[in-house]
């Protein structure tokens, strides 16, 4: 009998084109997604070299990090950004790759389009000149970021040069708490192994819980592999997975889907499959959780209070651990409960989907944003954007005094005109907390959209759970 | 990515160690879109004062270095930030070849990833080569992949080491894509193979 295989290992081995002799293996890409910020040098050193793109209806192309989440039918006034949107437009026209126009419905974040237009599919590989592509993995398939020498080298010959990864198995056991969603198991993932937890690894997620996960939930989590150090994230394809690709504008149809379903059913890990690490949580014990500094890992639940540096025996970790606090403006044994806010982020790749939207809305019907905060909303897509007006859900935010934007990643990274000022603090469904990263001296505390719209409500870092 | 063979042309002295990337190219310059035209930005600090003239005394202003293709420079080359932008601005000046005691590591492959020779002799070597380069257009450099030599004006021949594998991607004139496309039988096969196993998988159409 065959050895068992991993999810991963099925995936991999399916498109390894070639091995060489030192391992490295040419691995073929399935789908690639690009995007205005890494893909200009890509396309002109293609030019220079006087080579095409090999696979154009293997290639997207959506401009989505620095376009504005106002009315865009103006245009762009921000010179640099409109320039690399008008040089990713330039450069689909020139390579003949499909792209979604700014102005289309179905624009939005790259990771929320892949999976909502069916372009990510199980067992397939798919790259994109950003880290988060680890989000596409919650189908099972095998998604990565990659660098702008690397978009070249998939636009030249649709593969990569890739050594394969080792697997790790993160199962998460029982059921998640009343008011405790996917965010939270994913922050309390990486709380627990840490940013380097992952590193060299692909992640699996697996156990009940997960398993109990819709796909918008799957997605939060692996969205967040890469803050765990791990490169991608994968959940086995199972019949919620199924489900939700059936129909998908391009997705496989009619008796092309039944073939392909019928190979992502044989995709899950063989029994006995080996892990080169297994870490075990309980989905019970899981609280909702709060960043207190200004790294993913340093995160915890809403009921706890800011850790004290003094107890840190180890010192390069003490003296960081300060720095954080100095620079979030947070003291030792401060309850996170009694921490104010002054803006309240809600969107990104993590949790910009309709699910994330319901979410904050159900917490935000009836209730009033607090005096002094500015909370805004920002659909991952037009389709999302979309589907929440004809469910109601932006009126519901815009009565309490949410803004309701247009789709993008907007403030997760400020690098159009949504910005923190500097000293301000904001309660964010993003993904990253690092220093200035949703502006220049700006706190960002990582929560889950329903711990968002509570802080927004409260003014706080409230626990959602008092307010149902 | 062009060939690598033979390269007889002006050197221009850079008697500094650590070199870092940032100096070789400012980080308010990786916004922009393109890998060429960062030439002008090229040691941008060095190159030019406040007001953005330039300074005279700087090597690559002085009239006999302004089409130098080859940098003789000291220890520890190309240290610093990761940016494929220090290779793509000194190749975008004209620089093909740099010739240091040794390199920072990740610059290093960069330079090969974008056809830039770089050479690494010993210190005193240098010193000796950096003499040379201080006669400007009066004394120019040959350097020769093939015969992996460096000869000097006088005619003496300084031979230097290179990994083979990377001594003939340049001499090919093969970047990473031209070495996976050495590989494209096995892409077209892999192809044809996917065809069939995997036919249900839909193609991109744009529209
Ligand atoms: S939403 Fe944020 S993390 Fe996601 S792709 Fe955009 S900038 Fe990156």
């Amino acid at each position: 009998m065959a050895e068992p295989r991993t999810l991963f290992d099925k995936v991999w081995d399916s498109h390894v084109v070639e091995r060489l002799p030192d391992g490295t293996c040419i691995l073929y890409i399935d789908r690639h997604l690009v995007h205005e910020v890494t893909s200009p040098q890509a396309f002109e050193g293609l030019r220079l070299a006087g080579r095409r793109v090999r696979r154009p209806d293997a290639t997207i192309a959506v401009a989505d990090h620095n376009i504005p989440t106002s009315d865009r039918r103006a245009g762009i006034a921000e010179p640099e950004s409109r320039v690399q949107v008008e040089t990713l437009e330039r450069n689909v026209a020139e390579f003949n790759v499909p792209y979604i126009p700014v102005l289309d419905a179905r624009q939005g974040i790259v990771h929320i389009i892949g999976p909502e237009l069916g372009l990510s599919l199980p067992g397939s590989t798919i790259v994109c000149g950003d880290s988060h592509t680890s989000t596409h993995g919650a189908l099972g398939a095998l998604a990565f970021g990659i660098g702008t020498s690397e978009v070249e080298h998939v636009l030249a010959t649709q593969t990569l040069l890739q050594r394969p990864a080792k697997n790790m198995l993160v199962r998460v056991d029982g059921t998640l708490g009343f008011g405790c969603t996917a965010k939270d198991i994913v922050l309390a993932i990486i709380g627990t192994i840490g940013t380097a937890g992952g590193t060299g690894h692909v992640i699996e997620y697996a156990g009940v819980a997960i398993r109990a996960l819709d796909m918008a939930g799957r997605m939060t989590v692996c969205n967040m592999s890469i803050e765990a150090g791990a490169r991608a994230g994968l959940i086995a394809p199972d019949e919620t997975t199924i489900a939700y690709v059936a129909g998908k504008p391009f997705a496989p149809q009619g008796e092309a889907f039944d073939r392909a379903a019928a190979w992502w059913r044989t995709l899950p890990s063989d029994p006995g499959a080996r892990y080169d690490r297994t870490v075990v949580l309980d989905a019970g014990a899981i609280a909702p959780m709060v960043t207190w500094g200004t790294s993913p890992e340093t995160v915890v639940p809403v009921t706890g209070t800011v850790p004290d540096p003094a107890r840190e025996p180890d010192e390069a970790r003490r003296a960081q651990m300060q720095r954080m606090l100095e620079y979030m403006a947070l003291a030792p044994g401060q309850r996170l409960q009694d921490v104010t806010v002054d803006a309240v982020f809600i969107g990104s790749c993590t949790n910009g989907r309709i699910e994330d939207l319901r979410a904050a809305a159900a917490v935000a019907r009836g209730r009033r944003v607090a005096e002094g905060v500015r909370a805004m909303v920002v659909p991952g897509s037009g389709l999302v954007k979309q589907q929440a007006e004809a469910e109601g859900l932006d009126r519901i935010l815009m009565q309490a005094g949410f803004e309701w934007r247009e789709a993008g990643c907007s403030m997760c990274l400020g690098m159009n005109p949504d910005k923190l000022a500097p000293g301000q603090r904001c309660a964010s469904t993003s993904n990253r907390n690092f220093e200035g990263r949703q502006g220049p001296g700006g706190r960002t505390h990582l929560l889950s959209p329903a711990m968002a719209a509570a802080a927004a409500v409260t003014g706080r870092l409230a626990d959602v759970r008092e307010l149902a | 990515m062009e060939k690598f063979t033979t390269l007889t042309a002006t050197a221009a002295p850079l008697p500094l160690a650590n070199v870092d990337t940032d100096k070789i190219i400012p980080a308010r310059f990786l916004k922009t879109i393109r890998r060429t035209g960062l030439g002008v930005h090229l040691f941008d600090t060095l190159r030019y004062d406040a007001s953005g003239a330039e300074r005279p005394e700087f090597v690559l202003n002085r009239k006999e270095f302004r089409k130098a293709q080859i940098l003789i420079a000291f220890e520890n080359f190309g240290c610093g930030s990761s940016r494929e932008h220090a290779p793509w601005a000194l190749l975008d000046f004209g620089i093909r070849c740099i010739i240091a005691p040794d390199f920072a590591d990740i610059f290093h492959n960069n330079c090969f990833k974008n056809g830039i020779l770089p050479v690494r002799l010993p210190r005193p070597v240098c010193e000796a080569l950096m003499a040379d380069a201080q006669m400007g257009g009066n004394a120019r450099l040959t350097v020769d992949l093939s015969r992996q030599v460096v000869v000097r004006p006088n005619g003496e021949e300084i031979p230097f080491e290179i990994d083979p594998f990377r001594r003939h991607l340049l001499l090919e004139g093969l970047d990473d894509i031209g070495q996976t496309l050495q590989h494209a039988a096995a892409i077209d096969a892999y192809e044809v193979r996917l065809r069939a196993e995997r036919s249900w998988m839909p193609a991109i159409a744009a529209g």
